[in-house]
C-alpha cells in the first residue's frame, strides 16, 4: 500500500472539519469541526514522518495535540462564558458588536 | 484553475528536489512499508472514520455528533499505533478521546441536550456555499496530492531500534526544548484563564431557604411539591403525566427533560386514555375495545 493514502484520508477528514465549522451553528459542535481539522493535520504529520524516517513529524503533532488541549479549555469556557451570559450556544446569537 | 496551476507548480517544483530513485518501488507498493496488514488497516478505518467524521457533519444532536468524534479521535490513535507512532497513538486516545472529548460531553451537558441547531440561514445561501467550498478544498488537496512525486517511504525501522521514546525525547528535550519550554507556559496561562472565564463573582448574598420559601409564595408558584408522572391505574411510567381530580392530565408532572427532547407522550393520547379509562370505570355496559379485550386473552396464553 502507498503510504500517500494515509494522507488522502487526513485531506478528508480535514475538509469535513472544515464544512462543520463552517455549516454548523451550534458552538461547540464548530469548536469539534476545529479539533477534527487538527487531528487530520496530526496525521498528515505522522505519516510524513514515516515517509521521511525522522521523528520530527511526530514531536510535531505532539505539540499539536498540547496546543489543541490548551484551546479547548480556553475555548470551552469562552463557550460557556457566553451561553451562561445569553442562554444560547449558538454563534449567530452572539452579535452584540455587529452594528 | 489559474491558482490550481500555480499551486501544481509550486508543489512539482518543491517536489523535485526529492531525490526520486526508487518512485517504481513505491507504486509496485510492494515495499515492506504499509504491506497487505496495513491496507487492511487503512480501508478499515477509513470505512469507520469518514462516516463517523460526516456525523459530525449532519447529525442533529450535538451528543451524537460528540459521540461520532470521539469514534473518529480513537480511531486516529489506532492508525497512530499502527503508524510507527505507538506514543503518539497512546496520548491520542488518553488525551483526545479520554480528556478532551469527556469535556465536550461535560460542556454539552451543562448547556443542555436541547440546544440543538437552528435551521434558519442568517446568510442566504450559505450552506450551500460552505459545502461547495469543502468539496473544492477536498478536491484541490487531493489533486495536489496525487501530482507529487515522494521518495521511497523510509520508515522509522533505523530511529525505533533505540525506541520510538527515546527518539522523541532526544527531539523535544534536545531541539525543541524551548518550544517544549514555552508550551509549559501557554498551559499554565491557558488554566488561569478557562478559571477566570469559568469563575462568577457572587454579588449578592445566597438566598436562604426562608427567604426561597417567601418569595414562592408571594408569586404564587407551585407551594406544594409538583406531582408525580405516571399514576394510572394501568402504566407506571415516567412519560405518562398525572392525572388531576377532574381527569385531565397534569403537565407538570412530566420532567423538564423529557419534554424538551420530545420523549413524553403526547397529550392527545393521553386524552385518549382518559376517555377509555373512564368508560372502564363507568359502571353500566361496558364497552368494548379491542386493546382491553384481548389483553385478557394474552395473559392467559403467557400464564399457560
Amino acid at each position: 500500500m502507498n503510504l500517500v493514502n494515509w494522507l488522502y484520508l487526513s485531506v478528508l477528514l480535514f475538509s469535513i472539519g472544515a464544512a462543520t465549522v463552517l455549516v454548523r451553528r451550534n458552538a461547540i459542535i464548530v469548536f469539534m469541526g476545529v479539533e477534527l481539522m487538527l487531528n487530520a493535520t496530526n496525521l498528515a504529520f505522522v505519516t510524513f514522518a514515516r515517509i521521511n524516517g525522522k521523528v520530527e513529524g511526530q514531536v510535531i503533532a505532539l505539540f499539536v495535540m498540547l496546543v489543541a488541549a490548551a484551546e479547548v479549555v480556553v475555548g470551552l469556557a469562552i463557550i460557556f462564558t457566553i451561553f451562561r451570559t445569553r442562554r444560547s450556544a449558538s454563534v449567530d446569537d452572539a452579535n452584540l458588536l455587529k452594528y | 484553475m489559474t491558482a490550481l496551476h500555480m499551486l501544481h507548480e509550486v508543489v512539482s517544483l518543491t517536489a523535485a528536489q526529492v531525490p526520486v530513485e526508487a518512485a517504481e518501488q513505491v507504486e509496485t507498493g510492494t515495499s515492506k512499508l504499509g504491506g497487505g496488514g496495513e491496507q487492511v488497516l487503512f480501508w478499515v478505518m477509513s470505512i469507520i472514520m469518514v462516516p463517523a467524521a460526516l456525523g459530525l457533519l449532519f447529525a442533529r444532536k450535538a451528543v451524537h455528533a460528540a459521540l461520532c468524534m470521539a469514534l473518529v479521535m480513537v480511531g486516529l490513535g489506532i492508525v497512530y499505533l499502527a503508524e510507527q507512532a505507538p506514543f503518539l497513538g497512546v496520548v491520542q486516545i488518553f488525551v483526545y478521546a479520554g480528556a478532551v472529548m469527556m469535556l465536550f460531553l461535560f460542556l454539552l451537558m451543562l448547556v443542555g441536550v436541547d440546544s440543538s441547531d437552528s435551521l434558519v440561514e442568517t446568510i442566504k445561501g450559505q450552506r450551500w456555499l460552505a459545502l461547495a467550498f469543502a468539496g473544492g478544498l477536498a478536491i484541490l488537496l487531493i489533486s495536489v496530492l496525487g501530482d507529487v512525486t515522494y521518495g521511497s517511504p523510509k520508515g522509522l525501522k533505523d530511529i525505533d531500534a533505540s525506541g520510538n521514546m527515546t527518539a522523541m525525547a532526544n527531539l523535544i528535550f534536545g531541539n525543541y526544548v524551548w518550544a517544549f519550554e514555552i508550551t509549559s507556559a501557554l498551559l499554565i496561562t491557558a488554566v488561569l484563564g478557562a478559571m477566570i472565564l469559568a469563575h462568577r463573582e457572587r454579588l449578592v448574598p445566597k438566598p436562604t431557604q426562608r427567604e426561597l420559601s417567601i418569595k414562592r409564595i408571594r408569586e404564587g408558584a407551585v407551594k406544594a411539591p409538583l406531582p408525580a408522572p405516571g399514576v394510572f391505574a394501568r402504566t407506571n411510567a415516567v412519560d405518562v403525566p398525572a392525572l388531576l381530580p377532574d381527569g385531565s392530565p397534569s403537565l407538570l408532572s412530566l420532567s423538564r427533560v423529557l419534554t424538551a427532547r420530545g420523549q413524553m407522550r403526547p397529550v392527545g393520547t393521553v386524552r385518549e386514555d382518559v376517555k377509555i379509562i373512564e368508560a372502564e370505570i363507568t359502571p353500566g355496559d361496558r364497552p368494548k375495545f379491542d386493546r382491553l379485550a384481548d389483553a385478557p386473552t394474552e395473559n392467559a396464553d403467557g400464564a399457560s
